[in-house]
Formats: C-alpha cells, structure tokens, sequence
C-alpha cells in the first residue's frame, strides 16, 4: 500500500512527531511505500536543523533524517506554516532578507500542493495530530 | 517550483477530500491554516467537503470582530469558497446544540447533518484531513 503522513502537532510538545516516525518506520519495514512526509501547522518544527534535546531522550529530528537516509523518505515541511513560525532554507531567508536559515538535511520546504498531491497519489493519508 | 495546475495530477483522477473543523478560530491557528489547505487544494479540482463539529462550529458565525484582540478576522473567506467551487459544508446538529446555535447564526449555507449522516459521509471519502 502506498502511504502519505502528514504530521501536525510539534516534537516532543506532542506525541504526534514520534508517533508518525513509529508508524512510518514500521510500515516500510513491512514493505510498503510512503510517498510523502508532510509537516504541517508546528509539525514544520521537526525541520528544524538547530534542535539540541537532552542526550537522555530521543533526538526525534535525527531519527526522521536517519529513516529518510534510509529509505529516501520525501520529508516536506509547508512553506507557509514555516516562515510564519521561523523556519527557512538558504533560498527563503534570501528571499525575505534574514541573516540564517535553519532548516535540517534531508527536509525540503514547500507548498500546500505537496499535501493536496500526497492525498491524491496514496492510496491512504494517515494524520497525527492533536 | 510548479505551480499546482502544472503539477502531474493522477491522470485526472478525482478524489472526495473531507476537511474535518473541531476547532475555534483565534485562539489556535488549526482554523485559519485549515483553511488555507482548501483555498490551495481548489486548484487541484478534487470533490471538497468541509465538515464544522465541536468548537468547529464556531469558525462560520456571523458578525466575528477582531479588532480588540489584532488578529485578522478571516471569517469572510469562508463566503468566497463557493467561488472556489467548495459548497459542500457540513454542520454537526449537535455542536450547534451544545453551543446554543442555529443555522441562522452562521454565515454560510451549510447543510445540518446528525452523527450517523456525518458516518456516511466519511465512509464515502477517500482523504479525510483533520483540523
């Protein structure tokens, strides 16, 4: 079956973040396919290349790059949700003159479309949220 | 980047997308941003229903006014939906109900429907986002 995800809630705040990697983990273990990755609403925080969390727990943002390392996941980070809430690649902090960007490898920012074409392409779109 | 209409769309298939609303608008962003997926879902041409349930409910009535809190009042994009082809939008009866309400307290045409319409309805959906 082909999957898309779409993560809606931010890392750690809620339970979302770690839950989608734990389904999408295990559904691409079992051999099937997952056409996207979609952060929306503070989900686009998963992107967030400058996280340093407590080397006790989980590092939730590395542990998406690792699975997309491994399986060439398309992780896509919303393109409106991210520059209201302060994320940005080289391109967008061009763009609109700020001094960084900060998003993680092997995240890519981009549009609504991207989740409208995820819908339509799977064949199921799973939602973590609140 | 492509623009959505010159992306490669699934050989014209048509899928119905459900947009599921439990929330108030103001005081978390899950309305506004709800709404902004089905203004860029438009131009992909799919079959759109908008469902308002609980707090949802809340997003369609009338007379909304932000000036005291400097949040823009988005609520008149809900009227220009129609023009996006969207006129399918749904009204849980008993969110209404629970919150004193009528359909003449909301700002567009909805269809009220009760919990078991609103299961068939999401049975018969191939997407269902929820806000």
């Amino acid at each position: 079956m082909k999957y898309g995800i779409m993560v809606s809630e931010g890392p750690y705040t809620h339970e979302a973040a770690d839950t989608a990697y734990n389904f999408t983990k295990a559904v691409l273990e079992k051999g099937h396919e997952v056409f996207r990755v979609f952060f929306y609403h503070d989900g686009m925080n998963v992107g967030t290349r400058l996280s340093v969390p407590p080397q006790d727990d989980r590092n939730i943002t590395a542990k998406w790059i690792e699975l997309a390392e491994q399986y060439d996941l398309d992780l896509v980070v919303c393109v409106a949700a991210a520059q209201r809430r302060g994320l940005l690649d080289d391109d967008e902090a061009k763009r609109h003159g700020k001094d960084a960007s900060n998003i993680a490898p092997k995240f890519r920012i981009s549009g609504l479309g991207q989740l409208i074409e995820a819908g339509i392409q799977s064949e199921r779109l799973v939602v973590f949220g609140d | 980047m492509a623009e959505p209409w010159e992306e490669d769309e699934a050989a014209g298939e048509i899928k119905k997308f459900m947009y599921m609303n439990r929330k108030a608008p103001y005081g978390t962003i899950y309305a506004l941003e709800s709404l902004e997926v089905v203004l860029i879902g438009a131009a992909f041409d799919q079959d759109v229903s908008l469902v308002f349930a609980d707090d949802g409910v809340y997003e369609i009535v009338k007379n909304q006014s932000t000036d005291e809190i400097g949040m823009k009042n988005f609520s008149p994009t809900y009227r220009a939906l129609e023009a996006y082809d969207v006129e399918k939008l749904y009204v849980l009866d008993t969110s209404l109900e629970e919150r004193g309400l009528t359909e003449d307290d909301l700002l567009v045409d909805v269809e009220v429907v009760d919990a078991e319409r609103l299961g068939e309805l999401m049975e018969e959906q191939d997407v269902i986002l929820s806000f």
